[in-house]
């Protein structure tokens, strides 16, 4: 009861917060479902379901009523804050202090109806909200999991029509889908009740049969299982390959945004994932990256007019010896006092590369233009559909090297260093060279995306080089799993990706950032995919009680 | 010539002079121990064996060859590998994963085997459980783990620090039974411990340190008669 209650009204501060901050009024622009259910509707139930689902969770003892009676009291709870929100509103001028206590976000959470009728249905939504979340944690997993998975693609898919409408209209059979599915702004309701249906309809075939056909396709013998890995990875090649042609202009230049962030951070991967030295000032690899290849190849400062690909070995060289020069310092440094060494070293590059002093050879503040593109024979990777592929291939390049030295010796070393520092030189490892080596590839990496990062840019801007470059990647590594290759993609594409399509989150970026981060250390510590090392960490008892278990019936029998 | 010779060892930590002047040796296949109280300088003698920490002064040679400006991880290739106090173990890593980190000095994939099959053994428990992670083996376990991955790199000293400490009484006795173990295998340790009891029933030969300097040297046999060191470091009177 007191924890429903504890529950409730911090939903209630949450919801009240999104609303005064604005997110629910700007959110409310985009329909899910058309006429029926806005994101920003979608926002707060989403809030209220949770909080229900926590009320239902912290129930103790098993009783169902008193777990129903806690999440309906959360709900009804959230919705009262919220209901109370309105009404202060329209005593007095919220205005003054909150800009976003707008007429229209009383009107959006009274659903438009006159304010007491709108308080009341408020109400009566939370509190149903609530109830639903109280329900949904009784039911049965296999239900839970279906009603999660039908339900998140239809919020899914709406949220991302402006992604998914011009896509399929560049199809011409997929028109059609179109036609049913989406109106202007939003799901038709027979579009959204289907995909409800045929999601729903497959994720319970998954759960029933998924795990049939996955030991079916492990007692295949292994030459026709090789067949049909090697077929999986032609299939993901040829439509990693035709991506820009399906995607169009938009979207590709956001593909090629993200690509460079899964270029650095795969490169981080390897100084914080594999060898555990966190580094905050990432970024001034990519700098210098860029500014080597700017430098080299701008007939602008008229120095150098190399090609790019004539450059790039010295981009390499630089990005490597400068993450030497950077390591050497903060060799006997751990742990926090790594990070904020590093974070200064990001910052100096930045100020370096505006200072008047290195003006003439560096472009100041108003940085270097005229960065020619890149050629390939008589190819010219022009935008960003063209620089898509250059992305791609830097990428399978990092992502090859990237796994080659996991597996290696330096990888064992790297392991040990980041497990424990002392104990890996106690087990004869060189902990100078395995550290300064980390170093030195995660920069050459980060230098290959700044170069790329150049071209595509055609110029170049101390301010593009900030430390919140350094931060994004450090939480691409974070999101998508510490050391994971997949969970890097995986990040990259959920932080930097996502932001880049939903223009109504631009302004609530770093919010969401932080929300992310923060439900992620809560819920899913060991990222989105996380590296197999991790997921033992984290979620390792019950396998290892089942191993222990196992291991006691053999000696007994 | 003895395997391990250590000949007036000066080490600072800053200006704190750590280590007076401590020379000892040990002779292969022998167990020698060093005990003393906290403070005395026992782990420094190891770290500065190892080469975690630079004497000032002084030489360390391990058959005859200067080690003395190696660092810690030619060392470890060199021969002396170290037991560190408290276990340390990689608590992420599986057993057979922080034995197979313990070969890093060794290339050679049949002596790994070889090794690998050897510190099973020894420690069949460590068999037993070679999938499960680390962090989730009990104390015991895990010093066993400790021992068994120092052993994996083929040591010619062993250097073992406090191995019986924060176990449980049951337990001591059997790593000190494991230590006798490795004694009749062949292996040559120095034994760092507090618990000067069972120290001195392992060792042939013993060293007293306190406050940085040795205070005596015998056999251990002798040691356990003197007068000083039954008071002091076995609590008799």
């Amino acid at each position: 009861m007191r924890q429903a209650i504890k529950i409730g009204l911090i939903g209630g501060v949450v919801g009240i917060l999104l609303s005064l901050i604005g997110m629910v009024e700007a959110f409310s622009q985009r329909d899910i479902i058309a006429h029926v259910i806005s994101m920003g509707h979608t926002l707060l139930i989403t809030v209220a379901l949770f909080m229900g689902y926590l009320a239902a969770k912290r129930t103790p003892g098993k009783g169902s009523l008193r777990i129903l009676s806690n999440s309906f009291l959360s709900g009804l709870l959230l919705a009262g804050m919220l209901a109370l929100l309105v009404m202060a509103g329209s005593l007095i001028n919220l205005r003054k202090v909150f800009i976003n206590a707008s007429p229209l976000l009383y009107s959006l959470l009274t659903f438009g109806l006159e304010k007491g009728i709108g308080a009341l249905l408020l109400l009566v939504i939370g509190a149903m909200s609530g109830l639903l979340a109280g329900i949904f944690y009784l039911s049965p997993g296999i239900l839970r999991r279906v009603l999660i998975i039908s339900l998140g693609s239809i919020v899914s898919a709406g949220v991302l029509q402006d992604l998914l409408r011009p896509t399929f209209a560049l199809w011409g059979p997929l028109a059609i889908i179109n036609e049913w599915l989406f109106t202007a702004n939003g799901l038709t309701v027979q579009g959204a009740i289907g995909l409800f249906i045929l999601i729903a309809a497959f994720s319970l075939f998954w759960s029933r049969k998924g795990s049939a056909i996955q030991t079916g396709f492990r007692q295949l013998p292994p030459a026709p299982q090789r067949i049909l890995k090697m077929a999986g990875i032609f299939i993901l090649v040829f439509i990693l390959l035709i991506l820009p042609r399906v995607l169009g202009l938009f979207l590709s230049e956001v593909l090629t945004i993200v690509g460079l962030y899964v270029l650095l951070g795969l490169g981080l991967n390897i100084v914080v994932g594999y060898a555990g030295l966190l580094d905050l000032g990432y970024v001034a690899f990519f700098a210098i990256g860029s500014y080597t290849v700017a430098v080299l190849t701008s007939p602008e400062l008229g120095f150098f007019s190399l090609s790019f690909w004539e450059a790039l070995p010295f981009v390499i060289v630089m990005g490597v010896f400068s993450g030497v020069l950077l390591g050497t310092p903060v060799l006997k440094m751990r742990g926090d006092y790594l990070a904020i060494a590093t974070l200064g070293f990001g910052e100096i590059i930045r100020i370096l590369v505006l200072s008047d002093f290195l003006r003439p050879w560096l472009g100041g503040a108003q940085g270097i233009g005229k960065i020619p593109k890149v050629f390939i024979g008589g190819f010219e990777f022009a935008g960003p559909q063209q620089i898509y592929y250059l992305i791609l291939a830097g990428c399978l390049l990092v992502i090859f090297i990237s796994l080659r030295l996991r597996d290696s010796r330096l990888g064992r070393a790297w392991m040990a260093v980041r497990e424990d520092e002392d104990v890996a030189q106690a087990m004869g490892i060189n902990l100078v060279a395995a550290k300064l080596l980390a170093f030195a590839t995660g920069a050459g990496f980060s230098a290959l995306s700044g170069a790329i990062f150049a071209t595509k840019l055609g110029s170049v801007y101390p301010h593009s080089f900030n430390v919140m470059i350094s931060i994004n990647i450090v939480c691409v590594i974070i999101v998508g799993g510490m050391g994971s290759i997949p969970g890097v993609i995986v990040g990259a594409a959920a932080l930097v990706g996502l932001p880049e399509l939903l223009r109504e989150f631009a302004e609530y970026r770093l919010l969401v950032y932080g929300a992310v981060l923060v439900a992620m250390m809560l819920l899913r510590p060991e990222g989105l995919w996380p590296e197999a090392l991790r997921r033992r960490e984290l979620h390792g008892e019950k396998e290892n009680e089942a191993e222990s278990e196992s291991s006691l019936k053999l000696k007994s029998g | 010539m003895a395997l391990l010779e250590i000949e007036n060892i000066h080490t600072y930590y800053g200006h704190i002079h750590a280590l007076k002047g401590i020379s000892l040796d040990v002779n292969r296949g022998e167990i020698v121990t060093l005990i003393g109280a906290n403070g005395a300088g026992k782990s420094t003698m190891l770290k500065t064996t190892s080469g975690l920490l630079r004497p000032r002064q002084g030489s360390i040679r391990l058959k005859g060859e200067d080690l003395t400006c190696y660092r810690p991880h030619e060392v470890v290739a060199k021969g002396v590998v170290q037991v560190p106090e408290g276990r340390r173990i990689f608590g992420r890593l599986t057993v057979k994963e922080n034995l197979e980190m313990g070969a890093f000095t060794i290339t050679d994939q049949r002596l790994i085997e070889s090794n690998l099959e050897h510190v099973f053994r020894l420690f069949p428990r460590l068999r037993e459980r070679q999938k499960q992670v680390g962090g989730t083996l009990s104390g015991g376990e895990q010093q066993m783990l400790a021992t068994g991955r120092a052993l994996m790199a083929s040591p010619s000293v062993l250097l073992m620090d406090e191995p019986s400490m924060g176990l449980a009484p049951v337990l001591v006795d059997l790593i000190f039974d494991t230590i006798r173990q490795l004694h009749t295998d062949g292996t040559t340790i120095l034994l760092v411990e507090q618990n000067a009891r069972m120290a001195l029933q392992v060792a042939s030969r013993g060293y007293v340190l306190q406050t940085g300097t040795i205070l005596l040297s015998d056999n251990t046999e002798n040691l356990r008669q003197n007068e000083m060191v039954r008071k002091a470091y076995l609590g008799e009177s």
